[in-house]
This record gives C-alpha cells, structure tokens and sequence, in this order.
C-alpha cells in the first residue's frame, strides 16, 4: 500500500501528506473506501510474529533502563465504583514515589481516574509532573448520547485534567456506522482541545484483528493522541499481537500523514515481564522512537509494584519480599 | 516384636472434571473379588452424577478439539507412561477382579497399556486415513475430514475390567471427543485407578469422566440425555441394548452396538465427516 | 518521526544474551557408531568439526574408510536379519517413542550442540530444531504398528537396509527425517552425517543406546564424500535416500540407474515467494524474511525468489528494505540473534561469488547495515531489486541469506515465472482471496505450497519436490512409501 493521499473537503485543496491538519470525509462512503483499502491482518502470522517478539532476552543494562522506562510509561489506575478521595490520594503518593524506599525510582506517567475525582488527584499531585488522565464519555460502555458523553469530558476538563481517555462507541462500529464512531472522536476532540486525548477501542469487543486496524484507523483519523487496546473491564484486554496490530497502525500512519499518534495497553498487565515483552514490540514495530511515555503507556495497577520489585532485584541480585513495597 | 503395620485404605471415587468426589447422593455400595472377598465400597454414582459429568465433558471437548492433535497424542501417551509405571497396582487390582492369577493379570494390563500407546499413534494421522480429496467435477477445492462428534457415552464392559475398559472408552477420545463413561458395575477398581493416572498425564478436566455405580440405573439417563452425541453399549446384554438404542433414537445418537465392526470401527463410530468446498479462480 | 527507518536498536540495544554451553560435553574425539558402539575406524584417521561463527575446533571425528561402510552395512544387515525384521510393529513403536522422549528430555544439550556445529541461532535449534525432531521420532512411532492402515496393502514389507546421507542444514532434524519413517517401516539404517556438522548425529548415538535399540538397527558412520560414495555402492544396501545438492543427486542416481537400490532424493530448489496486492501486509514482510533469512538462507526450500504483484512492488521493496535492517546478525549462542554464521568457508566462498553476479547482471543491490564480526563465516543479509528471469541469481540456488525480486502483472504471468525454472520444490503465495490461491496453488510445479505463511514443517505434513527437486516425500503417511516394498 502506497502512502495514501486523502480525501478533503470540496472548497480546499488536496492536503498533502506532511501538513498538519487531518484529512476529512464528505461521506461515509468514502471512509469506508479507505478502510477497505488498508491490508487485512493474518491472524496466524500476527500472533506467530508476536510471540517470536515475546522470546526476546533483555538483560543487564538494557533490563534496567528498560525497567525505568516502563515506570514512567505507567498510568497508574484505579477505576472502581468504590473509589473515594482516601483511595486517590494513596494512589496519588503511590505515582509520585513508586518506591518509598528509593527516591531513584522515577515517578509515573499519569494517574487514571473518574472523572469526578479529577480535581482531587489534581490538589494532591500539586507540582509533580505526574498527570492526571481522565476516563470519560459513559466509560466504559460508552452507551449515552453524545451529548450526555461530551458533558463527561467537559467535567473532566473543568476538574484539570490533563488527558482524557475516551471510549469508541463498539456497537456503532460492529453495525458498520464508521462515520458515527469517526464523528464522535473529532468531536470530544474538539472539546479537549490541546488536551491530549486517548482514544480506548476495546478490542476485546472488536475480536478480530482487521478491526482492530479499522478502528485504530478511524481513531487516529478523528484526531487521537493515542490510541489504547481496552478499558479493562471486559474479559479479553490487551496482548501482544493486539499491540503489535495498532503499532503498525500507528507506524503506517505516521508515514502516510506525518502526524504521530501514540499506543496506550491497558488491562491484564501484571508483571514486569509482560511490559518488558510490550517494549520490545514497540522497538521491533514503529520503532525506537516510540520508547518514550509521549508515544507509549501502561494503564495498570499491580504492574507497579512488580516493576519496582524486578527492579530491586536486578540492583540487589535477590529476590524481595512484595511486602517491602506499598499495597497502593 | 513390633505390631503389624496397619494400611491406609482407599476410597474409590467418580472421576467428574477433574476432580474426585463422591456421588451426590452420598451412597455407596460393595463391590466383592471375584471370590466374593469384600475389596471396597465404591462410590454409587446417581442420575445427578451423570447428569454433572455429562456438563464437564461437553465444556472440556472444545478444549480438547482445539488442542493438536499432536498433544493429543502426548497427553495419550503419558496416560501409557503412568500406567506402566503402576502397572503392578494396576495387575492386583485386575487379579481381584477377574479371579485371575497373577502372570496372567500382568498380561492383560501389558495389553491395555499396549492398546493405550496404540491409541496415543493414532491421534495424528486420523485425519490422513478416515479424510481426502475429493474429485468434484468443477473448480472446486473439495476436503473431507474426521471431526469428534462431541460427548460421547460409553457402558464399559461388564467382565474385562481393564482391557476392554481401555479399548472402548479410548477410541472416541483419540478423535476428539469427550467421555462419560459408566465403570463396570461389579468390576470398576482397575478403571477407578486408571481415572487417577489421567489427572498426572496432562489430561484436560473433563475429557475423561468415570462414573461407577448400577447400570441398570445409569445407562438409561445417558442413552436419554440429548446433550450426548454417541453411545457405546459395550457392557449391555442384547435385550438392554435393544432398549437403550430405542431410547437413543429419540436424539438421534450415533449407537455402537457390542461386536461388530473391524480395527478401526470404534474410531471411526463416533467422528462427523465435514466437508469443504473452495472455489478455485483467479 | 525521522528515525523509522532506522528501528534497528536506537534506545533499547539488548545486551547480550548468551545461552550457556556448560550444558553440552563435546567428546575430543569420537569414533564410528556400529553396531550399538563407538569404535575406532580402521584407518584411524580423523577430521575436525569446527564452530563457524569463531573458528575454533569442537572435536575431532572419525573418517570412515571403504572397510568401515562394510562393517556397518553389514552390522545393519545382521540386524536386520536377525533381530528387527523379527520385532513386532508394536515394539518397533515402542523404540521410536523413548527415542523421542529422550531428545525432548536432552533438548536443551541438543540446542546447544546444534547452535555451536552449525552456526545457526540458538532460538532456531531451540525452538525449531530440536521440537520438531522429537515430533518426527513421535509421529512415525505411530506409525509403525498401523502400517496395514497405511494405505499400502495389508501387510506392506520393508526395504532392508537404508543407507542414508543427510546436509548440513538441519543436521538433526534431517537425521530425524530419515531415521524416523525407515525404522517405523522396519528398515535397518546406516547414516552418513554431513562432513561439517556431524555432533548432533552422535549425541543422537547416545540416545539410542539409551533408548536400548538393538545394536545395528541404526549405524551411524561420520566422513566425507568418499564415505558416502561407498555407501551408495554397497551392494548391500537396499535402499538409498539422499538429501543435499541437484549435482550430487544427479551423480547418485547415475550410480545407482543400474542397481536394484531403490533411492529417493531430495534435492535444490528456487522457491517463489508470490505476493499479490491483497496480500496481508506485515504478515506478508515477515514471511518473505523469514522465507529466505531463516537458517541463513541455508534451506532448500528457501524464498529466494520474491515474485510481487508490480502494483504494489515499491511498497513491498521498501518495507523489506527496513525490515531487513532489523535483522540481528551475530552470535548464534545469543538468544536474540535472529540470523547466524554461514556453515562454513567454502559456502561462504560459493556465496560471495554468486551474489557478485548480481551486480554484475545489473541488479540493484540492498545489503543489511549489520556490524559482522571478525572471526567466522559471515554474509550480510541482501536484497537484489530489479532482477529478471535471466539473471544468474534467479535461477541458479544461492543457499544463503540472498533475496532476488521479480515483478509479474497478472496470476497468469507470477505463475509462469514461478514455474519458470527447472526446480520445483517450494513455494509461497499470499492473497487474502482463497479462490486465486488455490487457482495459483493448482498451477505451480512444486511440492509444497505455502499459503500466507513460509517454512512451515510439521511430521504429518509430506515434503518433498519435483522435477530436479528430487522424488520422493518425507513427512506424512505417504512418507512411509519410500521405506517400504511398494514400487
């Protein structure tokens, strides 16, 4: 597949690949052409691909800066119905200090949260340069009007919140209203603004790869800073070969359009080694310069403490006790 | 002098996904040597046992299917190896329960260990025997090939409480299917031991139950159950078979019937052909 | 976004990660395996095994003489006469399982054998190798007491005694192949391992002494191109298989025209890798990598020749380009290295000669911007644009990690150049479309097709080629054929 030149507007000229502004479709036809164009994904060679990634050894000294890195890919997340501002100020300290006993271990990337516990993390964090990301438009669902969805984000947004991570509307896409779930991105776009939006696909609803393609595609069409695999609240989250899929998405589409969109894998994410596997197929697929929390994150929970704890036992040469590190 | 060191007895239990429990009904009956000794009170497997059983196996033969069947042959054959590892417990057993004396118990589980790597070669080539081409006239791609029917029944043999036992419930397992099998009514030990080997050879819970117990009861609720796909009627007289094939038609099971068929009837009972045709143009 | 192209290693560089060695013993010297023992062979002379990715010596083995391959077809024979053709098919297959459940449970020796004779990565002995030899040995075991469901009549017969010559390649794997189908089918074997990487088929001795095979059943007899010319003469012998070059099976079967000898060969190929604009894009990159970078390009049936549709030919060309550069080259005992040392100098040499043609025929030239190291046998991964039918690198077999890309319009035309050589043993198509496929897939001459995927083996799947590929499968039921009294 040629780098593509893209539809636009009728009263503008054909926008080359490069310039800054996103390509725009006039009808649902002509985005179903583009994503018809885009290859199929074989599902036994995405998945042969991933796991001969997954037999990669990192050791020594690419080990621990990958274990560093890691650490401040987290978006450390706590997204339960029984959350309460204790819960997110523990959280919060948890972001700012991976490890209490070890102020080299650098801080996270963001906390994740509920929209109404924003302004709380927000207060909290006070000057550290962890980031507050929000999940917002009826997560996890994403089954509410637009209008209902877009007050989410504004709330968000008015709580400080540096990032929002939004849903896809799945049902939308499964019934093959492509301009539906596009407008819906372009549109909580708009009201984020320069706030950095993350676009969650649920891939465990999607199931199949060249879904997966397709709406990373539309994703990344609408106007997302990243793309995310899941919400962590469905059985089936993010793997390797998932991941593998949206970082040639990301890849592709940098090339053809010269805008650069970011992978965020959430849900299912325990062990350091799991990361490590999920750094290595970002060296492998798009590339070395994604290896920066700008272009990728973790969303996790318990992945923290296992990174912190690998870490120690790469620096100590033992195994220690999970107690040494904080439960939060 | 010191006293004679009492043994730890053994509860034989029904083999039901996995696990080892007792029946549901809590019952149990005397099961007697061949010279009428007492040997144990084996668990009396009820409707609702069955009923379980057939549950796990219908769960488990997805699991089963979706394996290779190259594991499938590792997992046969590590059943082999567990068994020839204990086959002196496995030959006791047998002795009680048939009357047999002790060389001749020893041959008998030497051939149903035999029968179990037999059983363990075939999984992979199944497949190449029983499946094809097939020649249509018109640019088609055109395959047949063996798939398990599902869960399939077994009624063991009543007298040959290993040997036939291996044979029988076995076969359906090497082409994919899961079983539920009704252990001899007065023989069951040798199968009852041979059910634990299968939780140390990798076995997935579920692909093989072993519920022991009254046949004349039991039988009738797996010919009836509709969630089962095949029937082997092994361990039934003429009459009762007559009466449980009956039965069996009203879910139109696939019926095995005692004696007949050659080498490969009892792999080839219980498999579906499914065929496949692909256009071919450019 | 500057440095996509350059996704070699940048920020992340995975130090070293060196299997360890202490697992596998080399003997300093070993002898001939006849008869259920090592021996010394009669003319007491020896050659050395070295390691191609430093140079260094890994054991001296024995040259077998003319005398030695009569003692050990002889040995074979007596076995055979007096034992294995008296052996039931049950414990035949008794035999062949412990034999697989012992390289399972010495794979990671044999990995490391493997890696450290023949100079390919040790994720590939690890992973491929070693798995699929064991599977081999398991399958046939199957076989061996259904030989009467076989497909070859009720009780078909074995041959006698095979002699067999196996490549450098895949050294135990290739012994599996040989070993396995023969033995099942109640033959008697004499082996002849490749001159440059005989440790594996002695380790392998090893295990069948452990495994108790009757002495003789299998014999196994390390030398050079004499020895296998000996075998190959030995009235004795009922039955000669070969794997290796067009040329030297082409010798072989002049030799044995005039005998009684049965033979099946298994010979050279210029696999075509065809890709159509449909095709699944990245799956479709990694299976043309993988298709002629795999095992060094050291495989028969290699892709080394990537046909693409010309639509998307620009695409393709720059994806490979990129890809190719990721490649890790270097050392075989690293687990991340995903492309070894060249066997040894003489392949090295035939390598750098036939790629310099390429050039030379006016073929655009990519090579891999890998750092090689300085001792041992190395060639960077390369890739030639622009090449046609007649160019010496597309026809001719280069076995090394050279890919040489042709471009067709129409199914009708990637066919005609797919075919368009006097090999036929392998190829590849990748199409999301089933029907073109398989309408593709009718047409090719060759004897494995793979579709959307590339080097694929598995037991029960029958591989082999035609035309100057050879004759003859191994693999599969019909793998048994040409162990048995049939033809």
């Amino acid at each position: 597949m040629a780098p593509l030149r893209l539809v636009t507007r009728d009263d503008r000229g054909v926008q080359l690949p490069g310039e800054s502004s996103l390509p725009t479709f006039d009808t649902e036809e002509q985005l179903r052409a583009l994503l018809r164009g885009l290859a199929g994904v074989d599902a036994v060679g995405a998945e042969a691909r991933a796991a001969k990634l997954a037999t990669r050894s990192l050791k020594k000294s690419t080990k621990l800066a990958a274990l560093d890195l890691a650490v401040r890919m987290v978006d450390l997340t706590t997204l339960e119905g029984a959350d309460t501002l204790g819960r997110v100020t523990s959280l919060c300290a948890k972001a700012m200090r991976p490890d209490a006993l070890d102020p080299e271990v650098p801080s996270v990337a963001a906390v994740c949260v509920y929209p109404d516990l924003v302004a709380h993390a927000r207060r909290v964090l006070g000057e550290s340069p962890v980031k507050v990301a929000a999940v917002a438009t009826a997560f996890p669902s994403g089954r509410a009007s637009l209008a209902v969805k877009l007050l989410d984000v504004s709330e968000a947004l008015e709580g400080g919140a540096d990032e929002i991570d939004m849903v896809i509307d799945r049902g939308a896409f499964l019934a093959g209203r492509f301009g539906q779930v596009l407008d819906e991105v372009v549109a909580v776009k708009e009201v984020c603004g320069a706030t950095h939006l993350k676009v969650i696909l649920e891939v465990g609803e999607l199931r199949t790869f060249d879904n997966v393609r397709r709406a990373s595609w539309i994703a990344m069409l609408g106007g997302a800073d990243f793309i995310k695999t899941s919400t962590g609240k469905v059985g089936v989250s993010a793997s390797l070969p998932t991941a593998l899929v949206m970082l040639e998405a990301v890849r592709d589409f940098a090339e053809s359009t010269g805008h650069v969109v970011g992978v965020k894998v959430a849900g299912g994410i325990r062990s350091a080694k799991d990361a490590l596997r999920y750094l290595v197929v970002v060296n492998e697929t798009a590339g070395s310069s994604w290896l920066t929390p700008e272009r990728f994150r973790f969303g996790a929970s318990s992945l923290l403490n296992d990174l912190v704890m690998q870490r120690q036992k790469q620096r100590r040469g033992v195994y220690v006790r999970p107690d040494e590190f904080s439960g939060d | 002098m010191s006293p004679e060191r009492l043994e730890v007895k053994k509860t034989y239990k029904l083999l039901i996904n996995g696990a080892f429990p007792r029946s549901e009904s809590g019952r149990s009956y005397e099961v007697a040597t061949a010279r009428g000794a007492f040997l144990a009170n084996v668990a009396q497997g009820s409707r609702k046992d069955v009923r379980d059983a057939v549950v796990a196996a219908r769960a488990a033969q997805a699991v089963w299917w979706a394996q290779s069947a190259f594991n499938r042959g590792q997992v046969l054959y590590r059943l082999a190896e567990m068994a020839e590892s204990r086959r002196d417990e496995l030959a006791e057993h047998v002795a009680h329960a048939e009357g047999r004396r002790r060389p001749s118990a020893q041959l008998s589980v030497s051939r149903a260990i035999d029968r179990l790597v037999w059983y363990a070669g075939w999984t992979d080539k199944v497949a190449q025997v029983l499946g094809g081409a097939n020649p249509v006239a018109g640019p088609y791609f055109n395959f047949s090939l063996p798939v398990p029917s599902g869960v399939v029944g077994v009624v063991a043999e009543q007298d040959s409480s290993l040997e036939a036992f291996v044979e029988a419930v076995f076969a359906p397992i090497v082409v994919g299917n899961a079983v539920v099998v009704i252990a001899s009514e007065q023989r069951p030990t040798p199968a009852v031991l041979l059910g634990e080997m299968t939780a140390t050879a990798d076995f997935p819970d579920g692909v093989l139950n072993i519920v022991t117990g009254f046949t004349g009861e039991l039988a009738p609720t797996l010919a009836a159950h509709e969630d089962v796909d095949g029937l082997d009627l092994a361990g039934v007289d003429e009459t009762f078979a007559d009466e449980l094939a009956l039965v069996a038609a009203g879910s139109i099971k696939r019926v095995l019937r005692p004696g007949r068929g050659d080498a490969l009837a009892r792999l080839r009972a219980f498999v579906e052909t499914s065929t496949v045709w692909h256009t071919i143009g450019q | 976004m500057g440095d996509l192209s350059d996704s070699r290693l940048g920020a992340m560089a995975y130090d070293p990660a060196p299997e360890s060695r202490a697992v596998v013993a080399f003997q300093d010297a070993y002898g001939l395996f006849i008869d259920g023992a090592f021996t010394n062979p009669s003319s007491h002379e020896s050659f050395v095994t070295t390691n191609p990715a430093t140079e260094e010596v890994l054991a001296h083995v024995a040259l077998a003489s003319i005398a030695d391959v009569d003692t050990a077809v002889l040995a074979a024979r007596r076995a055979y006469e007096t034992t294995w053709s008296k052996v039931s098919g049950a414990q035949r297959s008794k035999y062949l399982f412990r034999i697989a459940r012992l390289i399972q449970e010495r794979s990671r020796e044999f990995a490391v054998a493997e890696t450290l004779d023949n100079g390919k990565p040790i994720r590939e002995s690890r992973d491929i190798d070693v798995p699929l030899a064991a599977a081999h040995f398991f399958y046939y075991a199957g076989w061996a007491d259904k030989l009467e469901f076989a497909g070859f009549g009720a009780n078909p017969h074995p041959l006698g005694v095979a002699g067999q010559i196996i490549p450098w390649n895949f050294p135990l794997l290739m012994a599996a192949w040989k070993l396995a189908p023969a033995l099942a089918a109640g033959n008697t074997c004499v082996l002849k391992p490749a001159e440059t990487t005989p440790l594996t088929a002695l380790l392998l001795a090893e295990v069948l002494q452990q495994a108790e095979l009757p002495p003789g059943v299998v014999n196994i007899i390390t030398g050079d191109g004499t020895t296998g010319s000996a075998l190959v003469d030995h009235p004795g012998v009922d039955k000669i298989a070969f794997t290796g070059s067009t040329d030297v099976g082409r010798l072989i079967q002049q030799r044995v025209a005039l005998s009684r000898k049965h033979l099946t060969l298994e010979l050279g190929g210029k696999g075509a890798n065809i890709v159509f604009d449909d095709a699944p894009i990245d799956e479709m990159i990694e299976g043309i990598i993988d298709g002629i970078f795999f095992n060094q390009g050291h495989v028969c049936c290699a892709g080394s020749r990537l046909l693409v549709q010309e639509s998307v030919a620009d695409d393709v060309l720059r994806r490979l380009v990129r890809r190719v550069d990721q490649l890790r080259v270097g050392d075989p005992m690293d687990k991340n290295t995903d492309v070894g040392a060249i066997n040894s100098a003489a392949q090295l040499e035939k390598i750098t000669e036939l790629t310099a043609y390429g050039e030379r025929e006016g073929a655009t030239r990519y090579t891999s911007t890998c750092v090689l190291p300085d001792r041992g046998y190395w060639f960077a991964p390369t890739i030639f644009a622009d090449v046609a039918q007649s160019h010496r690198i597309a026809r001719e077999e280069i076995f090394g990690p050279v890919l040489s890309v042709l471009t067709f319009r129409t199914p009708e035309e990637a066919v005609a150049k797919a075919n368009n050589t006097t090999y036929g043993l392998a190829c590849g198509v990748w199409s999301e479309k089933g029907s073109r496929t398989l309408w593709v897939a009718q047409r090719l001459r060759a004897g494995v097709i793979w579709a959307n995927t590339y080097n694929r083996f598995d037991p029960a799947s029958p591989f082999g080629g035609v035309r100057e590929s050879g004759f003859g499968r191994e693999g599969g039921r019909h793998g048994l054929e040409a162990y048995l009294d049939v033809t």
